[in-house]
């Protein structure tokens, strides 16, 4: 039977490198669901704010490109990152309301043999399970209820900021008190964790030019998320993953305190809850073991 | 449907000169649709206590003195319809001053670090101006529209203090002195843009601490949107050969680099490349954790070794590079 759930997926770098887990958990999500899912194997990075540091025009070019290949299957393009999805769905808005910007980087993908239209949406992976898919339908297919668990959802900037942005493409969540994945952990049956963090920013993107500043930033939220009795941490962005799970040694010395938390991408804790294999949920890819969910 | 809502309202109290540690008091009233968080704060000291501290003055959105935190969210009180914000915040407000580590009393903050970066980067227009000049000196409509929204900044500081690498790093100019910066910049008749430039360039104090949060974005009751200010700031820096070459700029330029060989980032190359192979000894204890988890291989960072994956079509990326590319580090 055809899916009703189609989409191209936009893995970005990250899934494709040093996060493997979140791309494997994430296509064993969609095969437990019955969602169809076609790699975006031509895709290029989006350039994650850096390339558009150096050259915006560049970075909306590339970015259209990526969007040109959901186009042409006729897809929304998903995104299991929230980086990426700022950065596309950014550019997708800048070429949607500026005429002048779309046809000088048409005059480039023409050079190519493509055309960017501007017919396919963009879309975080976590609002198609719950905007479209749909929590209640996620519910019926728990089979190992996450009910042992206080899990802290942290929601990575690019996801809820800016606002404009994400109410007419993205989740539309308030920016000041983000609900999905609070939502998606209790539809999981776990025990979402409360804590002013929450919606911060996780300091990756100065991680090398900053590195003090990178290292409170993550640090503060993990200890607002340590106090408030979090077993493990929930993020949709992999390089909000990459900061809080591989540096927790350097934070730790940095703010003073001991940091150990478990960091999940949002399909690992969903492939958690459904009974997908250890192998597809890939927590030994993990700096900091979960070892202990999935006994 | 009644014409006014019960709201409840947490207000940070605490007075500099006699108050050992803030505190929270709590006020009740009936908010009707059309009052604005500012007739709140009137409310508040008018019919319950007469101590409560604001600014408040121009009360149109122009003077910028009554800005404050509500329930997190940076809030120009004078602008914000209150019912809008129970509607978000599930009808429990709670009023903060916009920075709680520069409080003198309640909702009024001491602003000097935001004065004091606002006026380092020269906001104003800096050129040799006859005593008598003959002619005004003009703007096209395209010169003023490239200024035309970071001009209606009113130094509110809901972005400077909503912004956290701020908050952590006391030498960052942070967002509002970067829109100042870039407004009189973008100015033609402006002779300061390179100062201005490379003072924004330099680590520490300048762009490139910023951490990409969107909040200053999130925060602005103008929509200026100073992160794409701040961007802007990025692209001139290399357009006018300011972009020194540093670990912030080769990240950046280095995402050119790798795309063009892979389509996709390579992770272990970016940090060799932006760190250089003496700047690596900082970053092996992570690398070698890292390695044992399976997340980079032992010989990803060697030039001979190419593990990153490709994207399809590899040469159509190769070739929109060559032909889009403006800028050079």
């Amino acid at each position: 039977m055809m899916s009703k759930f189609k989409y191209a997926l936009f893995t970005g770098c990250t899934a494709k490198q040093s996060t493997p887990e979140l791309l494997s958990s994430t296509l064993a999500v969609a095969k437990k669901l019955g969602i169809e899912i076609t790699i975006l194997e031509e895709a290029s990075c989006c350039g994650a704010s850096h390339l558009q540091d150096f050259d915006e025009f560049l970075a909306h070019v590339l970015n259209a490109r990526n969007i040109c290949y959901a186009e042409k299957l006729g897809l929304t393009m998903i995104t299991i990152c929230n980086t990426c999805q700022l950065n596309s769905a950014m550019t997708k808005h800048a070429l949607d309301t500026d005429p002048d910007l779309k046809a000088r980087v048409n005059e480039k993908l023409a050079e190519v043999g493509l055309e960017y239209k501007g017919t396919s949406e963009i879309k975080h992976f976590l609002y198609t399970l719950i905007d479209e898919y749909g929590l209640e339908n996620i519910k019926d297919k728990v089979e190992v209820p996450l009910s042992h668990l206080n899990i802290a959802p942290f929601y990575g900037c690019h996801n809820i900021r800016p606002s404009e942005l994400h109410h007419t493409s993205n989740g539309g969540e308030n920016p000041y008190n983000p609900t999905s994945l609070d939502q998606l952990i209790n539809a999981l049956e776990g025990h979402p964790v409360d804590y002013d963090h929450k919606n911060k920013c996780c300091g990756f993107h100065v991680e090398l030019q900053a590195n003090h500043t990178s290292e409170v930033l993550a640090g503060n939220a993990m200890v607002d998320a340590i106090d408030n009795n979090a077993d493990i941490m929930v993020t949709p962005c992999p390089l909000c993953h990459l900061k809080m799970d591989t540096y927790q040694d350097d934070i730790g010395k940095v703010i003073g305190r001991d940091v150990e938390l478990p960091v999940l991408h949002m399909p690992q804790m969903v492939a958690l809850a459904l009974g997908c294999t250890p192998k597809e949920i890939g927590l030994n890819f993990h700096v900091q073991k979960a070892t202990h969910l999935t006994a | 449907m009644s014409d006014t809502r019960k709201v409840t309202i947490k207000a940070f109290r605490f007075n500099a000169e006699t108050d050992y540690l803030p505190y929270y008091k709590q006020y009740e009233m009936e908010v009707g649709k059309d009052e604005l968080i500012l007739d709140l704060l009137n409310r508040i000291k008018w019919e319950h206590d007469g101590s409560f501290s604001y600014r408040r003055s121009c009360r149109h959105g122009i003077c910028g003195a009554c800005a404050i935190k509500v329930n997190g969210k940076a809030t120009l009180a004078c602008k914000q319809n209150a019912i809008e914000l129970l509607d978000l915040f599930n009808n429990e407000l709670v009023f903060e001053p916009s920075s709680k580590k520069r409080v003198i009393k309640d909702m009024i903050i001491d602003k000097k670090d935001f004065w004091d970066k606002h006026a380092a980067v020269k906001p104003f227009v800096v050129a040799d101006v006859e005593p008598h000049p003959e002619h005004e000196s003009k703007q096209s409509i395209e010169e003023f529209n490239k200024f035309l929204d970071s001009d209606l900044c009113i130094q509110c500081g809901a972005c400077h203090y909503s912004c956290p690498a701020l908050e952590v790093n006391a030498d960052y100019f942070g967002p509002a002195a970067f829109v100042a910066a870039y407004r009189f910049t973008v100015d033609t008749r402006d002779n300061a843009g390179k100062e201005r430039l490379e003072m924004t360039a330099e680590p520490g104090q300048g762009v490139w601490d910023c951490v990409k949060c969107y909040e200053c974005a999130e925060a602005c009751p103008k929509e200026i949107n100073p992160i794409e200010k701040i961007t802007k700031l990025h692209n001139m820096q290399f357009e006018q050969g300011v972009a020194v070459s540093n670990v912030a700029t080769r990240h950046a330029e280095g995402f050119v680099r790798s795309i063009r060989k892979h389509g996709f980032l390579d992770e272990a190359d970016i940090v060799v490349y932006s760190e250089g192979y003496l700047g690596m000894y900082k970053h092996m204890k992570t690398a070698v954790k890292m390695m044992k988890a399976g997340k980079i291989h032992w010989n990803d960072a060697l030039p001979w070794v190419d593990n990153v994956p490709k994207s399809k079509n590899l040469d159509e990326i190769q070739k929109l590079i060559e032909i889009s590319m403006t800028n050079k580090l």
